[in-house]
């Protein structure tokens, strides 16, 4: 008896919290339930943690050379004489074939190098304060520890990678801000006022959109001065991929408030003397922000993938700058690829971090719609 | 319809006249003016510019006058056919891009009729076997299709091919045929090399639109009139192709017109990573050799070739359509 009871009214509880739930409530409950999204979520704030202490995580500066040129990556063993021991690696002695210039690398087995957490190492700041020596993990000279190998330099690949990340990570959020004013701006002045204003940004969106936007980024970023400082080169590329990547935010945000003004509240506002921007960022806006954060994301890896793709033609970021798309340059010759495949590494982030945005914008669609 | 035809031809003319400007602009984008270039080439080749020779170059370009002119003289030798000179070939720019740029027509065109006849039909298996092995399989082929940029795929079937089979794959003619007129051999020599390239630029495309295929299908199996129908007693098979499907691809086919750009830009970058004889990588050594005319009237012939292409899908969609002869003319 008391039992269904207690059943009964635990079934009322949660009747009343859907129905008293806010919108955002519903949308976070239905996204929680997108099992891909969440993978998605958990995946890029791991990458966004790795791109945040990139220098704490790299064990090597990346712009430090050495001896070990082409290096394969290196283990890290936990048995030795069949015994399960704390992680370490052999040091590692490399040998120019005279005849065919090919390096051979040999482990020493003689002696042990443990992996150390916590080790000291090169100099940097963390989070661009704090002076530090303190690294992840590391291991005692003379032994190495290059977790990806190492580029033609001999520099190593794990932490270019890890370094690489803030710039292919942060681009696609600091395009899509840009983008996301540009859009808001244009797209609510056409959608909000519509006739001849609207006519014209629709026009232009069309434009925008009937061009191949490669061919045009391409033109467009390698006008950007050779002598430009990384920094400038950056917000560069960031601005020339924002310029021409915010119709779909645009377009969005017309269609929703060509729809929204004709709203009794939104006349309610007119009525009591609110300002036309006001009316569009207070009123408005709210009534579809969770449409734009979906746009938003998906926009993101747009972003990232234009970056790589103009990097890699050596037309975006250059060297000394690192991001995904610049380290891919070193793969450009298949011979090289075949003879040093963890060259590609760089690709399999950028392809998880892609595939995570996506998962998380498609979970994030679902969601923003929680009374369907 | 003659009214919306006209409409949309004039809206046309307009983008291209506005593409021809953003490629002037880009003309002009560099440091320093063409001329003092052209002139630094010349002179770096060895060659004496005497102060005559500057003068009729200058008067040619129209440099010095004011920039609306030179715009305006250089679109009138675009009309007729003239691109301008690219110094870096010494050569002009027509004769450059003529071939590469069909080549490149080809392959988008190919390409996107390979990205329909494939990605629809897998559209609408994965919506009738929603949850099966075939559908998780193409759903995730499809995931890691639309997240790997067209380079690195290109990149890594390099890679696989030339690591496991030994082959060299790249260009779009085998050795004996490079810089042979065309002939009968040549065209099928060109269909033996076309289809990693179309691997490489439809896969994203593909991916994308059995992604929407499934999406509107599903949509549209719910709805009650496919319920009433196979109560009804109509055949499952008839059921889906008279109904569900026509509406289901309705979202692709308006959107066929913007098909046209990605593919191309697709297109563009992987022939560089591919080196095939098309407009993407002679565009890239111009834009890096600062060439602009060459690099310009590349630019700007993509985008005519993608702005008449969509004027001619939006007229085929208006023919088969007419809800979006209305609805277009309105707007």
């Amino acid at each position: 008896m008391s039992g269904t009871a207690a059943a009964v009214s635990t079934a009322e509880v949660r009747d009343e919290r859907y129905y008293l739930a806010s919108q955002w409530q519903l949308a976070w409950r239905k996204f929680r339930s997108h099992r891909l999204a969440i993978a998605g979520g958990w995946v890029l704030a791991a990458f966004y943690l790795l791109a945040v202490f990139a220098d704490f995580i790299a064990p090597y500066d990346v712009n430090v050379r050495s001896s070990f040129i082409y290096m394969p990556p290196q283990r890290v063993r936990v048995l030795a004489d069949g015994r399960l021991r704390a992680p370490f690696v052999y040091a590692t002695t490399s040998e120019v074939d005279l005849h065919s210039f090919a390096r051979t690398y040999t482990e020493d087995e003689s002696v042990r190098y443990p992996v150390r957490l916590l080790a000291r190492g090169y100099e940097y700041r963390l989070l661009g304060l704090i002076p530090a020596r303190i690294h992840l993990f590391g291991v005692a000279e003379p032994a190495t520890l290059f977790l990806f190998g190492t580029d033609n330099l001999g520099r190593d690949f794990f932490s270019r990678v890890m370094l690489a990340a803030r710039v292919s990570l942060s681009i696609g959020l600091v395009g899509v801000a840009l983008s996301f004013v540009l859009g808001v701006l244009l797209g609510g002045v056409s959608g909000y006022y519509g006739g001849t204003v609207d006519l014209f940004v629709q026009r232009l969106i069309e434009f925008l959109l009937s061009i191949p936007k490669i061919p045009l980024w391409m033109a467009l970023a390698a006008a950007l001065p050779v002598d430009w400082p990384v920094v400038k080169v950056y917000f560069g590329i960031t601005i020339i991929l924002s310029v021409i990547g915010w119709t779909g935010l645009a377009r969005v945000v017309r269609g929703k408030l060509l729809q929204l003004r004709e709203e009794d509240y939104s006349t309610a506002a007119v009525v009591a003397g609110a300002g036309d921007w006001q009316i569009i960022l207070r009123h408005l806006l709210p009534g579809f922000m969770s449409y734009l954060i979906v746009t938003l994301t998906l926009a993101i890896p747009q972003m990232v993938l234009a970056e790589t793709a103009l990097s890699f033609l050596g037309i975006g970021l250059k060297p000394p700058a690192v991001s995904w798309g610049v380290l891919l340059q070193d793969a450009q010759n298949v011979r090289t690829v075949a003879l040093y495949p963890w060259l590609l590494l760089p690709g399999v982030f950028i392809i998880i971090t892609v595939m995570a945005f996506n998962f998380l914008g498609d979970g994030a669609r679902d969601a923003a719609d929680p009374y369907r | 319809m003659l009214d919306y035809i006209a409409r949309r031809g004039l809206f046309t003319l307009l983008l291209l006249a506005l593409v021809s400007v953003v490629s002037f602009v880009i003309i002009q984008l560099p440091p320093g003016d063409y001329l003092s270039t052209y002139i630094m080439a010349l002179q770096e080749q060895g060659e004496d510019v005497s102060e005559a020779q500057i003068e009729t170059l200058r008067a040619h370009y129209g440099l010095g006058l004011p920039i609306y002119v030179q715009y305006f003289k250089w679109m009138w030798g675009v009309v007729r056919g003239n691109f301008g000179v690219s110094f870096e070939w010494n050569a002009p720019v027509a004769a450059l891009i003529g071939e590469r740029l069909a080549l490149t027509l080809t392959i988008a065109v190919v390409t996107m009729v390979f990205t329909y006849l494939l990605a629809i039909p897998i559209g609408i298996y994965s919506a009738t076997h929603q949850y099966s092995v075939g559908d998780y399989t193409f759903t995730t082929v499809g995931f890691i299709g639309l997240a790997t940029p067209n380079f690195l795929l290109a990149l890594i079937l390099m890679f696989l091919f030339f690591k496991y089979l030994g082959l060299s794959v790249g260009g779009l003619f085998s050795p004996e045929y490079l810089g042979e007129p065309w002939s009968i051999g040549k065209v099928f020599d060109l269909i033996r090399h076309l289809p990693i390239p179309i691997i490489v630029v439809g896969t994203a495309g593909t991916a994308a639109i059995v992604r929407i295929m499934r999406g509107s299908l599903l949509d549209e199996l719910r709805r009650q009139y496919v319920i009433t129908a196979r109560a009804k007693g109509l055949k499952e098979r008839a059921l889906l192709f008279k109904y569900p499907v026509r509406v289901a691809v309705n979202p692709i086919v308006s959107t066929i017109g913007w098909a046209l750009p990605s593919t191309i830009s697709g297109a563009t970058i992987t022939a560089i990573v591919l080196s095939l004889p098309t407009a993407g990588p002679l565009l890239l050594r111009s834009l890096r050799s600062q060439d602009m005319y060459l690099a310009a009237s590349i630019v700007m012939i993509l985008s005519a070739m993608t702005i008449l292409g969509t004027f001619v899908s939006d007229l085929l969609l208006a023919w088969v359509d007419p809800r979006i002869r209305f609805e277009r003319s309105r707007a």
